[in-house]
């Protein structure tokens, strides 16, 4: 009898399970677009899907974390760079989507000049703009190899961005809107979540280090080091 | 009459025959049974219009042209924060609105001042088409038609006194049937306001109906303001109180932000909205972006209101 670990379980199920349901928001817009069942302003629906589908996964990314340390499920880390890659993935559509409303259906062919005034003028534009920029070097460094290559400590540090990025993405949402996005203040409520959370696990990691013995935030640690916040 | 004619659409293309049948629907239930007797002459004038007779959706269009939007683009997309924040909410949630019975409360400074019943508003004032775009501040826009009658005519018959120089309009309150009013996302009951030369102008109309329909309730039932040189959020909906005043009424969207929002709220493309440009709009229906036009495509009708204004500040 073979017997499959946790982290098998994580990487040859639920990983290819979560593979092809993240592709579920792609696969909904396209079959809507192609059923013209995207409403009576279709480019603003793809535009606004694509945009909250990113920022989704984003978070998803970050919940990995405290996840796996609540339900005791380590192996969960396996599942973050594939939700962060599609965080990016939604991203671009959604920033494609955005530049060739921005141009093309202005009349304008691909021009990026309507793009970058917008992005110059338009604070919640420029916000939305840079929180997709700081995407794109963390997408560019998620193989394995560039974690050697960088070093752990300033692949690390580099990684932090997602942060900003979740946060410039709430900011970017919640600005958008008249401020009665409920889904926006909701995601804003969870990044502020999960970033105390983070500072509070990592002081207490650090504590944890020094009385190995006692556990961090009632969880009993399963195996050295449950809180690798910052990895 | 202050309107220009210009080259009208081909009926064929506005209303088609199962539409114009149903105008005596839209009569029978409008009216009520008390109507009968005043039926033909608003049939009339209906039939009328449905032959090409007044189209005041002309003005100054380009090259482009102007098609109708379809009646479920015109139910199904719009902002009505009554019933939600999102354009497809009034659709899904107005059903607990009754627009019968219901009272107009005409008041201020009038020498007549009266409640109506909605349904002697409808008799006392026969509907006729107006095909007008509208135009969102969100930058989309729709091409519809209304069936309404000039707000001039019940200003008319209340007399405004010499005082009156503003009109202030009240959306019903009731989180009963409006269950969007259970949350503070605006000052409720929703108030807009209107200059008396605006309010008088034969372009600004009080809609009970579009498409030949009774008016559906997510369009702001059972009787609304249109001025289609205006943003459509002047364009107050669900009416229960016309009040005449003195001074320039306080309006939902300029109280919410005063910097995004002005009393005017002209269609402007040279005057953008903080975080976005006005200088063109989506067809609703098209993919391609239309240049904005100034007073949306009404100038020639209602330029002269704000000659000599800086529109920049009186945005």
């Amino acid at each position: 009898m073979v017997v499959r670990t946790q982290g098998w379980w994580v990487r040859r199920v639920v990983k290819p399970a979560v593979f092809v349901l993240a592709l579920w928001p792609l696969a909904w817009l396209v079959r809507g677009a192609l059923a013209g069942d995207l409403g009576a302003n279709p480019i603003e629906k793809i535009t606004h899907w694509t945009g909250f589908t990113a920022l989704t996964f984003v978070l998803l990314a970050l919940c990995v974390t405290p996840l796996k340390v609540f339900l005791g499920l380590p192996a969960l880390v396996h599942l973050r760079r594939m939700l962060g890659l599609y965080g990016f993935f939604y991203a671009l559509l959604h920033f494609g989507v955005y530049w060739v409303d921005q141009t093309v259906f202005a009349g304008v062919g691909f021009s990026p000049r309507l793009v970058a005034e917008d992005v110059l003028e338009r604070p919640y534009i420029t916000v939305g703009f840079t929180a997709f920029l700081m995407l794109v070097p963390l997408a560019a460094t998620s193989a394995d190899r560039m974690v050697k290559r960088l070093g752990a400590r300033r692949w690390r540090a580099l990684h932090r961005l997602v942060y900003f990025a979740a946060a410039g993405g709430v900011l970017h949402y919640l600005w958008k809107g008249k401020m009665e996005e409920d889904w926006a203040v909701a995601y804003g409520l969870l990044l502020v979540g999960l970033l105390s959370w983070r500072l509070v696990a990592g002081r207490l990691r650090e504590r944890a280090r020094a009385v190995p013995a006692r556990g961090v935030m009632g969880v009993v640690p399963a195996h050295p080091s449950p809180l690798e916040v910052g990895d | 009459m202050l309107i220009r004619r210009k080259p009208d659409i081909p009926s064929s293309e506005i209303t088609d025959e199962k539409v114009y049948w149903n105008r005596r629907a839209f009569i029978r239930a409008a009216a009520g049974a008390g109507a009968l007797a005043l039926g033909a002459p608003v049939v009339n004038r209906l039939v009328a219009a449905a032959a090409g007779g007044r189209r005041d959706g002309g003005g100054q269009q380009g090259a482009l042209e102007d098609k109708l939007n379809t009646y479920e683009e015109i139910t199904t997309y719009n902002n009505f924060y009554e019933f939600g924040t999102g354009k497809g909410d009034p659709a899904k949630y107005a059903h607990t609105l009754r627009p019968r019975p219901w009272t107009v409360e005409v008041t201020g400074e009038v020498h007549r001042p009266r409640v109506y019943d909605i349904d002697e508003l409808l008799k006392l004032f026969p509907l006729e088409e107006r095909v007008y775009r509208l135009r969102c501040v969100e930058a989309w826009s729709m091409v519809i038609p209304w069936e309404g009658f000039p707000l001039a005519s019940l200003l008319e018959r209340v007399e405004p006194t010499s005082h009156a120089r503003f009109v202030e309009f009240t959306t019903l309150y009731d989180p009963e049937q409006m269950p969007g009013q259970r949350r503070a996302v605006l000052p409720w009951p929703y108030v807009e306001g209107l200059r008396l030369d605006e309010a008088m102008h034969p372009l600004t109309i009080l809609a009970a109906g579009l498409y030949g329909k009774v008016l559906p309730n997510q369009n702001g039932a059972p009787l609304r303001l249109v001025v289609p040189w205006k943003y459509g959020f002047k364009s107050i909906k669900s009416i229960v109180r016309i009040r005449l005043v003195r001074e320039q009424p306080r309006t939902t969207w300029n109280l919410v932000a005063p910097h995004e929002y002005g009393f005017y709220a002209n269609v402007n493309p040279d005057v953008d909205h903080p975080r976005w440009s006005q200088k063109r709009e989506r067809r609703i229906g098209e993919l391609f972006k239309r240049p904005t036009l100034f007073l949306n495509g009404y100038a020639d009708q209602v330029a002269h209101l704000y000659a000599g204004m800086d529109l920049r500040k009186y945005f």
